[in-house]
């Protein structure tokens, strides 16, 4: 698996992407696959708050529940409604159509504490 | 993470990380949860056949004259009734009433039984038997000689079938037979853990990996799927078997957790037998029921259960339901709401979620 340059990664296994002053967050490859059978996703609601490195969601695989740790800090400014219904979408695209949520980001230095891609890519053992 | 170099292996070990299991520590046992996924597994044993490595569970032998004297007193169940190749299921429970573990009896002979225990409690179990032993038999702790391979689905007899010259067709349901698997002995018998059809095989450990590649080649053509602990929960989960540590341990006895029909009143003395009389004669206090999910949410192993805004009780196991598409679980609630159709609410990570008790279990295979 190679993880795209363009995103920025958490050690939590979170990504995101930035464009103009929002950022698109998901989970990684590396998350998906540890997690097995992706079968229930938990957003907050549009408007909520977020703070860099706090627990906004979480992902239920059949045997786990796992934490999401927001990458950035801001305000939730859009959901991604296919994961209600196709969570399992989580371990098909998890880079791409199963994004989780939108951050209109408060302040966008907080980026430069994230792992790029090679970065991620060592921290998890290659 | 735990320290690997610490845990015990099954003689498939290096077979599941040759195959690219995922390997977790379960009580103690470095142990396959998931080969190529849980919903995978657990569809291949609904509709086809899938392979479990079960080889931690323990074996407990109780030899001599006098073996049905102390299985008798030891368990809950009529060892009496069993005929030579019959098992059947029991508790093995402490004075107090609570389980020491549930177990399969097997009765080789009339002065030889074969006690498949869990995992974690074997040796527990073990010392608990022994210490019983007041009519001389011998109890060998005999987990180390046997491998254990479950084959379980619609396809296992026709898979199992290919290997052995035993007529499978003539073993019932909790019937074994000593014979072969591809000329070697075995012991074959028709039960399991899943709610499907299937056979458990107990075998020499130094066999095991022979048999379990047989056993993959000869299901190929049924899409046999190698299966790790993930399915084998999710399995027992839908078709409503207690799992020790969850549905059952020291506090539960088998009276709460639904599990009066392996309790023999009518058989002589039992080790619990008393306390279970007396819960009995004041009246269950709190028993096991199933529920499903009605609001978002998973309600899972240990989450609170409410019933009008307060708490009442927990659950016990719980997930979702592969071959059903529900949430499901089960939990422990005072007797006089224990029944299908309350309308109760799971805790899930602070949010009471609305859900409703159902009947147990929740998946019966057609037959």
């Amino acid at each position: 698996m190679t993880y795209p340059e363009n995103l920025k990664y958490t050690k939590e296994h979170e990504w995101v992407s930035v464009e103009g002053d929002t950022g698109t967050v998901g989970i990684t490859y590396h998350a998906q696959k540890e997690l097995g059978d992706i079968v229930y996703v938990d957003l907050p609601k549009l408007g909520a708050a977020v703070e860099a490195g706090k627990s906004f969601g979480s992902v239920e695989s059949v045997k786990a529940v796992s934490d999401i740790y927001s990458p950035v800090t801001g305000e939730i400014v859009g959901i991604n409604s296919l994961l209600a219904e196709a969570p399992e979408k989580l371990n098909e695209d998890p880079h791409g159509a199963a994004w989780l949520v939108k951050i209109k980001l408060a302040s966008p230095a907080e980026l430069d504490a994230l792992l790029s891609a090679a970065e991620y890519e060592a921290y998890i053992g290659g | 993470m735990s320290q690997t170099a610490e845990l015990r292996k099954t003689p498939l070990n290096a077979v599941h990380h040759a195959s690219g299991a995922r390997m977790v520590d379960f009580g103690g046992w470095e142990m396959p949860v998931q080969y190529s996924g849980i919903l995978d597994e657990h569809a291949a044993v609904r509709t086809a056949v899938g392979l479990f490595d079960v080889s931690h569970m323990g074996e407990i032998e109780v030899r001599g004259p006098e073996a049905l004297s102390l299985v008798n007193q030891v368990s809950t169940n009529n060892a009496a009734k069993l005929t030579a190749g019959q098992a059947h299921y029991a508790g093995l429970l402490y004075e107090h009433g609570g389980f020491a573990d549930d177990i399969l009896v097997h009765k080789v002979a009339d002065d030889s039984y074969f006690l498949c225990v869990n995992a974690s409690n074997q040796d527990k179990d073990f010392e608990h038997i022994a210490s019983q032993n007041k009519w001389d038999c011998t109890v060998e702790n005999a987990g180390a000689r046997y491998a254990q391979i479950a084959v379980q689905g619609p396809k296992a007899q026709a898979t199992l079938q290919k290997l052995t010259s035993v007529d499978l067709s003539s073993i019932r349901y909790y019937r074994f037979v000593d014979g072969e698997v591809s000329g070697a002995p075995a012991r074959i018998a028709r039960t399991g853990y899943t709610g499907e059809d299937g056979f458990e095989i107990y075998v020499a450990p130094e066999q095991a990996e022979a048999r379990w590649k047989e056993l993959l080649e000869a299901g190929a053509d049924f899409g046999i799927k190698p299966c790790g602990l993930g399915a084998r929960n999710t399995l027992r989960l839908e078709a409503a078997m207690a799992l020790y540590g969850h549905e059952i341990d020291a506090t539960i006895s088998p009276l709460e957790a639904g599990l009066e029909w392996i309790v023999k009143f009518d058989k002589g003395d039992f080790t619990g037998r008393a306390a279970l009389e007396k819960q009995k004669a004041a009246g269950v206090k709190r028993r096991l029921i199933g529920f499903e999910m009605q609001g978002r949410g998973i309600g899972r192993d240990g989450y609170e259960v409410r019933v009008g805004g307060a708490a009442a009780g927990w659950v016990t196991s719980g997930g979702p339901a592969p071959a059903l598409n529900k949430n499901i679980g089960m939990c422990y609630l005072p007797a006089g709401v224990a029944v299908p159709g309350t309308a109760i609410e799971v805790v899930v990570r602070n949010q009471p979620v609305p859900a409703v008790t159902v009947p147990l279990p929740f998946y019966k295979r057609a037959k």
